[in-house]
């Protein structure tokens, strides 16, 4: 027995420090990768040396006018509230369907809800595209929005039915015992057990549909780019524009980006998420 | 009779019920009609399309406009083909080190400990850098002039500046900072859902870590796992911004998302860019088939966690 434990202590100890090495190793190249990016956007000029030459904030203001980025906020925030409340409504009474019942074809449908979240975007995005291009529906907002639905609602679907699992089936039967309609149930029983999930599941797409890049770029026209597509845009239009302006676009990207995930933090623990998810298989 | 009728109504209705099939499952039509108009529906058209070759397009020149003209075409260009092993050559690494670099950390941060939510956002950060802030960064960080080859040079490790961009290299390493925290995500939720005490259990019995690692809990948490390195895969296998950004998209980095794009909106082929979206899904299909057959032969019991 001593032995074991004395051989324990020896073995687990460098084991613990390369891991945290690797660690702290990780989260240096980050820091290095991102205070790059963040250092440039404040500095006049910086062709040579650890620092640039001089400070500056003009480049926010250029690129803020430059690119247009009040309109394109509020395109990424009208595709992104509107990816949020039609999966919603789409995806929580499949959802509650799919937890309640047993039907024949539900393994099949379970598949063609999982297909789009396992099948990578470009390649449903670029048929999705051509098909959207027919209806004459690409290039406008509402492309963006239909093509952005297409993973969202099979995200809320599996987030939300082990949720809806875990509430007792008996609270719906006793409320309807004592007279409640279908739409009483929905309305006074099951919304507010749900609303933390449905909170969770609209932050995580909200996340999700503001990062997305592929399916956006693939039906996005002119003036419904949302920001990461814009910013792509600008880094392919690199050299015309100053660097330091891209880098600052890439900045003010990454900061509503963090709010959003903050906030998501706040009220979900991601981890716990994924456990209920894997609860389901 | 119009009671017979009722009667025989009710009756089947009775019956569908016994099997599941109620009202309730009306809630699920929105749904369905969603996904057979948007996802179903444009893959088959996708796929009809793809044995569909274009009139006039490079594909018909060479091949006659025969249903598998655009697949031969794909299959017997080699600058087309390759993107298949090119796009696996850099998607199956970095899906593999997420997965297995996140074993260890996540080993770790079980349990409670001061500074685990902190250490937790900090890795969960990458999340919200995008793909043009990763890249910039990379090309600014670990470029030429950039803080890390002048870091090396000045240690005098390197004597000139190590090439990390506009190749495989750079692609890959924004691949694994994009991808690490959500493989260490899942995985983290994976191991918090298996039972201490087993291990503990173990270890009264003499079992030093390795062999309590080794015996309890690799085979609890590799389900869990396969399916981490499904979704690491899915993520890498669709590499595209990154890859034109960073890479080499001429060459080294030309990935099979660059090629359908390529097809779809600069040629104009939508029956070649379908081909390529098809067969770009179902090489990502096999390796997941294979990943989750090999996940269906092992042990998916109770972990006996919280989970």
């Amino acid at each position: 027995m001593a032995a074991v434990s004395g051989g324990r202590r020896v073995t687990l100890r460098p084991g613990a420090w390369l891991v945290w090495g690797a660690v702290v190793f990780f989260m240096l190249i980050l820091a290095g990768v991102v205070g790059a990016v963040v250092v440039d956007s404040f500095g006049t000029r910086w062709f040579t040396g650890w620092l640039p030459a001089g400070w500056t904030t003009r480049w926010y203001g250029t690129t803020w006018r430059e690119f247009d980025l009040g309109g394109v906020l509020v395109v990424t925030l009208e595709v992104a509230l509107a990816v949020v409340v039609v999966s919603l409504f789409i995806g929580v009474p499949a959802a509650y369907a799919l937890a309640r019942r047993t039907f024949p074809g539900k393994r099949v449908l379970m598949v063609a809800f999982l297909l789009p979240i396992l099948i990578p975007p470009i390649t449903y995005g670029v048929p999705l595209a051509t098909v959207l291009y027919k209806f004459h529906l690409a290039g406008k907002l509402s492309g963006v929005i239909l093509a952005n639905l297409v993973p969202a609602v099979p995200f809320v679907i599996l987030v939300m039915t082990p949720f809806i699992e875990q509430i007792d089936p008996k609270i719906e039967a006793a409320a309807r015992m004592c007279g409640a309609r279908t739409r009483v149930i929905f309305t006074r029983i099951l919304g507010p057990l749900l609303l933390p999930g449905m909170l969770a599941a609209a932050i995580l797409i909200l996340v999700r549909t503001v990062g997305m890049f592929e399916l956006t770029f693939l039906t996005a026209g002119p003036d419904s780019q949302t920001l990461v597509v814009a910013l792509y845009y600008s880094v392919s239009s690199a050299g015309i524009r100053a660097q330091q302006e891209i880098d600052a676009m890439a900045v003010i990207y990454t900061m509503s980006m963090l709010v959003l995930l903050v906030v998501a933090l706040r009220f979900v623990n991601p981890t716990q998420l994924v456990t209920q998810i894997k609860e389901r298989d | 009779m119009a009671a017979d009728a009722s009667m025989a109504r009710m009756a089947l209705r009775h019956r569908l019920a016994d099997r599941g099939m109620d009202r309730t499952l009306l809630l699920l039509l929105p749904a369905v009609i969603f996904i057979v108009a948007l996802f179903i529906y444009p893959f088959v058209y996708g796929l009809q399309l793809s044995f569909q070759p274009q009139p006039g397009s490079e594909t018909v020149q060479r091949y006659g406009s025969g249903p598998f003209a655009d697949y031969h075409n794909f299959f017997a260009d080699s600058y087309l083909r390759d993107t298949i092993w090119t796009t696996l050559k850099l998607s199956l690494p970095a899906a593999l080190f997420n997965v297995i670099a996140s074993v260890p950390i996540a080993y770790r941060m079980r349990g409670r400990f001061r500074g685990k939510r902190t250490i937790t956002t900090i890795l969960v950060v990458p999340i919200t850098l995008g793909t043009v802030l990763t890249a910039e960064g990379l090309l600014a960080f670990m470029g030429p002039t950039g803080w890390l080859n002048r870091l090396l040079m000045d240690a005098g490790i390197a004597d000139h500046p190590v090439r990390f961009t506009h190749n495989y290299w750079g692609v890959l390493f924004s691949l694994i900072i994009s991808g690490f925290p959500f493989a260490f995500l899942l995985t983290l939720s994976y191991l918090s859902g298996i039972d201490p005490t087993l291990e503990r259990a173990a270890a009264t019995l003499g079992a030093g870590w390795w062999q309590r690692f080794r015996y309890i809990t690799l085979p609890l948490l590799a389900p869990g796992l396969g399916i981490t390195f499904c979704l690491s895969f899915v993520l890498a296998f669709s590499v595209f911004p990154s890859a034109i950004m960073v890479g080499d998209p001429a060459g080294q980095t030309r990935v099979i998302s660059i090629a359908a794009f390529h097809a779809a909106f600069e040629q104009y082929d939508y029956s070649m860019a379908s081909a390529i979206a098809m067969i770009m899904g179902a090489v990502e299909l096999i390796v997941i088939g294979l990943v989750l057959g090999w996940r269906s032969r092992l042990y998916r019991g109770a972990t006996g966690g919280k989970g």
